[in-house]
């Protein structure tokens, strides 16, 4: 065979190549150049302005020796066991129910879903009002009798978190729904008949048969779940803006915070670091797994 | 015929155009001045300098100076600049000042004798970096206010506290007439300023220059900071029901009676100036809380970033004369209710509580203020402290102040 007729592998599908050059572009200079300076600036002791002063691991040293840092990260902990486990759990369960042919269907599907229409903003701000204790929750059922009703999370510095998950729950939950629904939507009907036929209750028929088989299905809501934890900012502001004092402070907020208002950026950017590292954590390992196992099979 | 007529209509308008405001230069000024009494103030300035002939673009940032400088600076540094901005003279614009982005205004200084004028001295020096003037002060604003609700004590069946230790004393009166003793708003540089100024008043000028100005991290975990801790205990239980954020809001409360005082600087002056209020009668101020009349030298600047624009540099030439001339020193700060630069302004209008301040500034009893003692950096640790301090009652006094000394001893 003559070469012409085997072109070379870099010139096939040249127009799809060329299209994504901007993209590369996008990902190599910002993504991947970004993260690199700022890793880089990490190590130096910038202030209001990059320098390239090395100062070595100190920033690091100081970022885990301040408190406001470690209630951040205990603050995402929290909130992220309470977003992954209840959004997967209540998203799962509306799916399931939405799921057993009821009538007005779209009605239903269409109020859960709604939420996910506002920004974090938006549902910071209507939730402030909600938990507000003079004028939301308490005030309404106290005024309905119960004086001695109680419920002021976002003025009570140990349970404000709590507060903060309730109204991030009821933003994202609808669209984890969404994605269950599609999911559960996706399974052959006759493999339902033959649960049904081998006399399966249904809840095991759901927990040993359709959740497996909806495995990409949980793992796609999984990094969305994940990603959206990670990056918890606007909510806090929004609602409580870190306090009572510095309750609800979250990483994300750390670093906006000491590279803009403390003119460090060098603390700044040790904080973001360390957030993309405990990104790292969760991601390298999940990726192996899922595609560094399937090539070897 | 017709056709004649709106042509020369039309050749008017632009002639007018042209002729008319011919060196008006636009210059865009941003500042953090929002509330009612600020922005009264700023609109004098804005007056003062339209009447040369250019025209003041006001680029006010709503959510004070913690919200605003961000944007200022990322303008500056991004290639965006503003006419001139405001800042609190002091270490907050250093950097940008060292990096060349800021104009060095020595040569109107000079032409203005500034030197001469300026009063205190050290607000100036605060402008000066390396021998050359980069901002003009626009007054002085100290921290070391007491502001008290006459009202709300006649209520409590107290006389008005004349300092801050019998203040203490009235608070369960207070707490039991159903009014918060103290309002401290959420923010976290409320919680962090009212240290500082418990600090220069219970601890005293020598201690408050000790720790803030040799940074002594050995002094501040003593005895002698441990007081100003027992005092700031006093502050954090008297201010536990207060549920605002804003400043000018703990202002309200006091204004409206809910709250007994409260801890702010005479920026605070404005807002009872607006509210309608009378000095003396409605409302007692107390510098240094009654116990130390001292009066810091923090305020507010304008600076001028390095413009390429010719006629714009030519305006904020004009700018920084016109902010510095008497006349406006006055009208602006008989609204904004803080302290002249200039000891040579007439100010007969100020009420008492200017005239307490101004008599306290002729005797000479100024201390530096943090802006100009620590960098932003140390502010900010300062700052999450204290409102985590002033949000958690079991937070112990001890491990307080030893995280206190720890922020003075890395202190910059």
């Amino acid at each position: 065979m003559s070469k012409s007729e085997r072109p070379s592998q870099l010139f096939r599908n040249l127009n799809a190549k060329v299209a994504s050059i901007p993209m590369i572009l996008t990902a190599m200079v910002v993504f991947v150049g970004g993260t690199a300076w700022t890793v880089l600036y990490s190590f130096t002791n910038s202030k209001l302005l990059p320098r390239l002063n090395f100062v070595g691991l100190e920033q690091y040293y100081r970022l885990w020796a301040t408190p406001r840092w470690l209630i951040s990260i205990e603050n995402l902990l929290i909130y992220g066991v309470i977003s992954l486990v209840f959004s997967l759990v209540i998203g799962f369960l509306l799916a399931a129910l939405l799921d057993q042919k009821i009538r007005f269907e779209d009605t239903f599907r269409t109020i859960f879903l709604y939420p996910f229409a506002l920004s974090f903003i938006v549902t910071g701000l209507v939730w402030q009002w909600l938990l507000n204790p003079d004028f939301g929750v308490q005030g309404v059922v106290r005024s309905l009798g119960w004086t001695s009703f109680d419920f002021n999370p976002l003025y009570n510095s140990s349970i404000v978190i709590y507060g903060i998950s309730i109204a991030a729950l009821w933003q994202g939950t609808g669209l984890i729904m969404c994605l269950m629904l599609a999911g559960l939507r996706g399974i052959d009907e006759d493999i339902w008949k033959a649960a049904r036929v081998d006399g399966i209750p249904m809840w095991k028929t759901y927990l040993f048969i359709i959740i497996p088989m909806m495995r990409p299905v949980f793992i796609t809501t999984l990094v969305i779940i994940a990603s959206g934890i990670v990056k918890v900012y606007d909510l806090v502001v929004a609602q409580t803006s870190g306090g009572p004092g510095i309750a609800s402070e979250v990483p994300a907020k750390y670093v906006y915070d000491y590279m803009f208002f403390a003119q460090n950026l060098g603390q700044g950017f040790a904080a973001s670091t360390m957030m993309l590292l405990s990104v790292m954590i969760v991601i390298v390992p999940w990726a192996y797994l899922e595609f560094g196992g399937r090539k070897r099979v | 015929m017709r056709y004649k007529f709106l042509t020369a209509v039309f050749a008017a308008t632009v002639a007018l155009n042209f002729a008319g405001p011919a060196a008006a230069t636009d210059l865009e000024v941003t500042h953090w001045w929002t509330s009612g009494g600020e922005a009264a103030a700023v609109a004098e300035l804005a007056k003062a300098f339209d009447a040369t002939g250019n025209h003041w673009v006001d680029g006010a940032i709503a959510g004070s100076g913690g919200t605003a400088r961000p944007i200022m600076i990322s303008r500056i540094t991004g290639g965006d600049p503003m006419g001139a901005t405001q800042f609190n003279h002091g270490r907050q614009a250093e950097e940008l000042v060292q990096a060349g982005l800021m104009r060095d205004l020595t040569d109107v200084a000079t032409k203005g004798k500034w030197t001469e004028v300026v009063r205190p001295k050290s607000l100036l020096d605060s402008c000066t970096i390396g021998g050359k003037i980069y901002c003009v002060p626009v007054n002085i604003h100290s921290w070391q206010w007491l502001w008290l609700s006459n009202a709300a004590f006649e209520k409590a069946g107290v006389p008005v506290p004349k300092n801050w230790n019998e203040y203490v004393a009235a608070a369960p009166a207070l707490e039991k007439a159903g009014i918060v003793p103290l309002a401290v708003g959420g923010q976290a540089w409320q919680a962090s300023g009212a240290f500082d100024v418990l600090l220069a008043a219970v601890g005293g000028t020598d201690t408050f220059l000790k720790v803030y100005k040799d940074k002594d991290a050995k002094f501040a975990a003593g005895p002698e900071v441990a007081k100003v801790f027992k005092a700031a205990d006093d502050a954090r239980k008297m201010a536990k029901n207060t549920n605002v954020q804003d400043w000018n809001q703990a202002t309200n409360m006091v204004i409206t009676g809910k709250a007994g005082g409260q801890i702010m600087g005479d920026w605070a002056q404005g807002e009872f100036q607006v509210a309608g209020k009378t000095a003396g009668k409605d409302y007692t101020c107390l510098p240094g809380l009654g116990l130390n009349e001292v009066i810091a030298t923090g305020g507010d600047a304008f600076y001028f970033p390095l413009l390429k624009d010719a006629d714009k540099a030519k305006a904020q030439e004009v700018l920084a004369e016109t902010l510095l001339d008497p006349k406006t020193q006055v009208a602006f700060n008989l609204k904004k209710g803080s302290l002249p630069v200039r000891g040579d302004v007439d100010l007969n209008a100020a009420n008492d509580c200017m005239k307490k301040g101004l008599a306290i500034l002729a005797k000479g009893a100024v201390i530096p203020w943090t802006d100009q003692l620590l960098s932003q950096d140390s502010q900010k640790q300062k700052e999450d402290l204290f409102s985590e301090f002033f949000a958690k009652p079991d937070m112990s006094l001890e491990d307080a102040q030893k995280r206190f000394a720890d922020i003075i001893a890395s202190a910059d």
